[in-house]
């Protein structure tokens, strides 16, 4: 296997292959697109968050007649959105179970006429009680779902951990507390579709992952897989938030398209978006955690609860990412998880970036300070004490046959950010200063790809062929939505075929040109994706010098003649490959045990943290994030990936908060939805470890979500150092750190001072 | 009421327009569907984030912003006007180089508020520059080479990034 | 966006002479609109009610920045950009320009008025605290003439103002006596820039020999509107700046000040930091000259 001193492509900080157009402007994203004869389409949500729908009227001062209307009696198919269940209605039928849920689509040419016939649909419901917090929900008083309001729990369990409390010398509990959190990409979510009974159904639009649309549309409209096309357009971020919400908007769009006979364009608007569209679960983990004399950890019980929203989407993948990341990347001989997802009458929660990791990290690193600060330990000696190293076994008793070199990851963050001595400094001025500042950090893993065996079940095809135009062309469903698909796939394309980058071009993410390589999500893209190409370009070059008069060395002419030779012989030159699993992965889904992951990408983040004592606010001020995700394919884009991670994770602690008033997110607006700005970002510093990983593409793993896991506790961590005091709940906005820092107000009769 | 049109006239990029629209018609708007340049985006609407940014005589404008009748007689850049016979302007090479464009939204705004930012102090420090792009929201690349990119625009240091990894900013 | 344009009608007679008449012929029945930064927000979100715009954009005659022997005077057309490039106004009103800063983004202050920023009225105006710690004047202007009124009696309630229904805002007039005062000015919003205030204050004085002979201290959003803290500085005028006149002037503001809970904030959390706020610059007042 290639290393950085035998790769020419591969570990090159090579142009973003798609990057030109998108710097001219020319990029084009769905709502840059017209088609002719297109009529705008809009939805007609719940104003309620619970209920029968009674009846629905259409105000007479609207000529309806120039309105395509669709309600769920229009569905041809089934009428649910097919993810892991079929539990979310495409459109509600009969009852709501959140506020926002799409009851009623209007297309009509002119947008104006369509929003004011969106206001002339009379919707009468009867209200039923509903809930809006975990808590609510698993008490059970008002059940919403099913019998019980659960959606999905896991049970992980390692050695005895009941018998741990009495040999503990140290025994710490903890309760900590994460928000929902907006994905906030700059392009709103938008569709195009059109239909004919001879194609079927073609959708085009923001997505990440074209087969999942492709899937829940095959049911929704009824029709064989030749007969649906997903193509997805320039994505203007995702982060999660489009790879499960583009099913329902295809589907809307779709419908309209099929009624009216015309081509379709929804898009939404900032506020529809917002309120309308998946959010991150909220969360409540629980630690109780035994530790001997020495600080060492000898059984961690652990309660992880979500908030799922009114349907389950993806509520059981992200509980089990939970569960498996709740225990921290320590060695730990008792370990219990106990995890739920609760149903809520909310907009239902789905993915984003991290998927379950960000809450449970966020707990068990917060916990670790605290528990340091109980026991009267250092938080960075009792990490080091507890630190998993190869030849250990986690929680599910996968034992770590890579290396993992948390120890070294720490002592060059130490070392970069200057930890001890800025410590110091601060401990020293903060007596005097108003403005308090600290120091803390995060340790953490994120496991690389889909959980135990999902990629078997995935069974991803991709691979390459070579175009008239005497260009190698990567056929991946995969999507380019900023973080670097495009371009790490044709570098690994190049490098493994022996061409120029300049020589490989994308194929478009379209159903109907490229295999199934599997979605876009779970920092699968560069190690298994990537792999897959890696090997097809390998094993198109075998094929030629076996075929076609290839030599065992070849210059790109020389190569580009063969493939010119093959398809004169063979009519196409292809070459695809299928996802093989390593020998050597085992899970048991229902015990909960073996290889939870392939491969896992380590980390640590230091953040260094301003409170000022005048207005309660705390800024990040600087930020170290060091990492090991096996080889780094490319180091401007994988710095460019830590960097958003970094500022997303700074938005999730001290910025982001989603505000509901009856179960309707009542700030969705982008003037009071809060992200960091230019100004509010600390500089971020980035190194890279690099231990390849021999299953991924040249030696890479994962590393898209990862960086979003460490910033909150890190952060939170640094506020306890600056203040003395621990906050357990996030986002952590001025008004909370001035609800716990704040003494309280004294009027004194006639104080003398 | 109806309100069909005003009759307005402006430059873009250099070239004259006119344009049949109602007054109240944004600016956004009218370059998006009359002119047919799709790369000034809209993202919020609100004048928050930015991506509608155009230069406006001389000013940084949120086009979302401005009722066409006010840019009677204006000349307008937007992205489409930074290249020059197909040469990218140097914050376009430096945005190449340096990763300043990840999903690419965000990009024309920034790029005509780095423009602007460069017309009127061409050295500007790292705090000039994040004050000069705090209009402008970036959910990918946490805004840091972006920065780069500005500052690398300013030095005209068009040297392709060969920093490795581990001496990534 | 939620807006029609085809629903509104905008004319730009482009002179204030123009303008006046328009509104003084139908008074009530046009919606002034400057750089739009307000009015194409509520038009995008679809609540813009004025069917009828009059555009003050551009207007020679209410775009100016004067600065006299006596006074400085600022067209109500003046942009936050405007301000900002001005070495006079940094100069003479700093804690304008550096409320010019708070505006939003560049692009926004290219477009904001400081005739829009007070017409608009919120109690969160950027230029507000300021311009009443400067003991400004504002201008009014109709066909029938033009009035002068102390600012602090501009706003009536929550965005409800004096101007008649044929005024227009026409300037803004601050004395040139403040060189000697001390200055304090402080935004606190939910990040550091395109921010809506949380609080923010702004307070002059004149101190001589440790005592407080001038105080003018000005508050945002705590109030349905901007406005001076008048028992504050009834607890600070004449005397010294000691640690029993602070503790007083604190409970003077606690007092004083009846913010609200809202979508940004918490009435708690607001009094408690403009308490703050206060003891700030009080301190830096104690700093600079301790009382004998």
């Amino acid at each position: 296997m290639s290393t950085s001193d035998t790769t020419r492509i591969v570990g090159a900080p090579v142009h973003r292959k798609e990057g030109v157009d998108k710097l001219l402007g020319r990029a084009r994203y769905v709502d840059d697109m017209e088609r002719e004869g297109m009529r705008h389409g809009t939805t007609v949500r719940s104003t309620i968050p619970r209920g029968f729908i009674r009846s629905i009227a259409f105000d007479r001062r609207i000529d309806w007649t120039e309105f395509t209307v669709v309600t769920a009696a229009d569905i041809p198919g089934k009428n649910h959105i097919q993810l892991i269940f079929a539990d979310q209605p495409c459109l509600a039928d009969g009852a709501v179970n959140h506020c926002d849920e799409a009851i009623v689509l209007l297309a009509h040419p002119d947008k104006h006429k369509l929003r004011e016939a969106a206001a002339a649909v009379k919707i009468e419901y009867e209200p039923l009680p509903a809930i809006f917090t975990i808590e609510e929900s698993e008490q059970q008083g008002v059940i919403v779902r099913g019998t019980d309001n659960l959606i999905k729990s896991f049970l992980l369990e390692k050695g005895d951990v009941d018998s741990a409390w009495a040999n503990a010398a140290h025994i710490v509990g903890g309760e900590y507390r994460t928000g929902a959190q907006e994905h906030l990409y700059i392009e709103n979510n938008g569709m195009i579709a059109e239909w004919s009974a001879a194609e079927g159904v073609t959708v085009w639009g923001s997505l990440q992952c074209p087969f999942y649309v492709h899937k829940s549309l095959l049911a929704v409209f009824d029709l064989p897989e030749d007969k649906v096309r997903v193509i997805q357009t320039e994505t203007g971020g995702a982060f999660g938030g489009k790879e499960d919400f583009p099913s329902i908007l295809a589907a809307h769009a779709g419908l309209l398209a099929m009624k009216s006979g015309r081509p379709i364009k929804m898009v939404y608007d900032r506020m529809e978006d917002l309120a309308a569209t998946t959010k991150r679960h909220p969360s409540r983990i629980r630690h109780r955690t035994a530790l001997d004399k020495d600080g060492k950890l000898l059984a961690m019980d652990i309660d992880v609860a979500t908030d799922g929203g009114a349907y389950s989407t993806l509520s059981s993948t992200v509980l089990s990412r939970a569960t498996l990341h709740s225990p921290g990347p320590y060695v730990c001989p008792n370990v219990r998880v106990r995890s739920h997802s609760w149903a809520t009458n909310t907009v239902p929660y789905g993915a984003f970036r991290g998927f379950g990791a960000p809450q449970a990290i966020f707990a068990v690193e917060r916990h670790m300070d605290e528990v340091a600060a109980e026991i009267g330990m250092d938080p960075i000696e009792l990490r080091r004490r507890n630190f998993l190293h190869g030849g250990d076994t986690t929680a599910t008793e996968q034992v770590m046959r890579e290396p993992v070199i948390l120890e070294r990851l720490l002592d060059r963050a130490l070392g970069e950010s200057d930890y001890y001595a800025r410590r110091s400094r601060f401990a020293r001025d903060n007596p005097s200063s108003a403005v308090k500042r600290g120091m803390g950090i995060a340790a953490f893993y994120h496991g690389s790809g889909f959980t135990g065996s999902g990629e078997r079940y995935l069974n991803s095809l991709a691979g390459v062929d070579v175009t008239l135009e005497g260009k190698v062309r990567v056929l991946v469903s995969s999507t380019e939505f900023g973080q670097g698909t495009n371009t790490i796939l044709a570098q690994i394309a190049a490098e493994a075929i022996g061409v120029d980058y300049d020589d490989v071009v994308m194929a478009p993410a379209d159903t109907g040109i490229v295999p199934n390589s599997g979605p876009t999500v779970a920092s699968r893209t560069s190690m298994v994706v990537g792999r897959l190409i890696e090997r097809a370009g390998a094993q198109l070059v075998a094929m030629l010098r076996e075929q076609d008069g290839l030599g065992e060395h070849f210059t790109r002419e020389e190569f580009f003649a063969a493939c010119e030779r093959h398809r004169a012989a063979q009519g196409e030159v292809r070459s695809l490959c299928r996802y093989e699993a390593p020998a050597n992965i085992f899970w048991d889904d229902r015990k909960y045990r073996g290889e939870a992951y392939p491969a896992y990408a380590w980390s640590i983040h230091v953040a260094q943290v301003a409170v000022d004592t005048v207005t309660y606010s705390a800024e990040v001020e600087n930020f170290w994030a060091v990492q090991e995700v096996g080889r780094v394919l490319n180091p401007v884009l994988a710095g460019g990936q830590i960097e958003g991670g970094v500022a997303q994770g700074i938005g999730y602690a001290l910025y982001e908060k989603v505000v509901l008033q009856n179960g309707h997110m009542a700030n969705n607006q982008m003037t009071n939805y809060i992200m960091p700005t230019a100004e509010d970002v600390p500089p971020i510093h980035v190194f890279f470890e690099e231990i390849p990983f021999q299953h991924g593409a040249y030696g890479a793993k994962g590393i898209g979500e990862l960086p979003h896991d460490g910033p909150a506790p890190a952060i939170l961590n640094a506020i306890r150092d600056a203040t003395g005091v621990g906050f357990c709940a996030i986002p952590l906005l001025p008004e909370d750190l001035f609800a716990k820092l704040a003494a309280p107000e004294t009027v004194a009769e006639g104080a003398a001072l | 009421m109806s309100n069909c049109g005003s009759s307005i006239r402006f430059t873009i990029n250099g070239r004259q327009c006119v344009v049949q629209t109602p007054p109240m018609k944004r600016l956004l708007d009218v370059l998006r569907e009359d002119l047919h340049l799709t790369g000034t985006k809209e993202g919020c609407g609100e004048g928050e984030c930015g991506s509608c940014s155009v230069r406006m005589n001389g000013e940084l404008v949120n086009s979302c912003l401005v009722p066409v009748l006010q840019a009677e007689g204006a000349t307008i850049q937007t992205v489409e006007g930074l290249a020059v016979d197909g040469r990218l302007h140097p914050l376009q090479q430096a945005f190449l180089h340096r990763g300043g464009a990840q999903c690419g939204i965000c990009t024309p705004g920034m790029l005509m508020a780095g423009a602007q930012l460069l017309s009127i102090n061409p050295h500007p420090t790292m705090g000039e520059i994040r004050e000069g792009l705090a209009g402008n929201l970036c959910r990918c690349t946490g805004f840091m080479r972006i920065f780069e990119s500005v500052m690398a625009a300013a030095a005209q240091d068009y040297a392709p990034s060969t920093a490795r990894a581990a001496d990534a900013r | 966006m939620r807006g029609n344009a085809e629903a509104h009608e905008m004319v730009a007679p482009g002179s204030l002479a123009a303008v006046l008449k328009l509104l003084a012929d139908a008074p009530g029945e046009w919606t002034p609109i400057a750089g739009g930064t307000e009015l194409m927000v509520a038009h995008a979100a679809g609540r813009l009610a004025p069917q009828k715009l009059v555009s003050l954009w551009g207007i020679p005659e209410l775009r100016f920045i004067k600065t006299g022997t006596e006074s400085i005077s600022i067209g109500a057309g003046a942009t936050f950009r405007d301000l900002r490039a001005r070495a006079d106004i940094a100069a003479e009103l700093p804690l304008l320009a550096k409320a010019a800063g708070w505006i939003g983004s560049i692009a926004n202050q290219s477009r904001a008025t400081v005739g829009g920023n007070l017409v608009n009225g919120s109690p969160a105006a950027d230029s507000s605290p300021a311009l009443l710690a400067y003991d400004a004047e504002i201008e009014l202007i109709s066909t029938r003439g033009s009035r002068r009124i102390s600012y602090s009696s501009f706003h009536t309630g929550y965005k409800r103002n004096v101007l008649a229904p044929d005024e227009l805002l026409f300037a803004v007039h601050m004395p040139l006596r403040f060189a000697r005062h001390r200055k304090y000015l402080r935004k606190v919003g939910t990040r550091r820039a395109m921010a809506i205030s949380k609080v923010a204050m702004a307070a002059t004085a004149l101190v001589e020999d440790g005592v407080i002979g001038e105080i003018r201290v000005a508050a945002a959003s705590l109030a349905a509107f901007p406005a001076r803290l008048c028992q504050v500085e009834s607890a600070l005028l004449g005397q010294p700046i000691d640690a029993r006149t602070m503790e007083i002037a604190r409970r003077a503001l606690l007092a004083e000040v009846k913010p609200i809970d809202d979508i940004r904030s918490t009435a708690e959390y607001r009094k408690r930091v403009a308490a703050n706020l206060l003891e700030e610059f009080l301190n830096e007042l104690r700093a600079e000259a301790p009382a004998k």
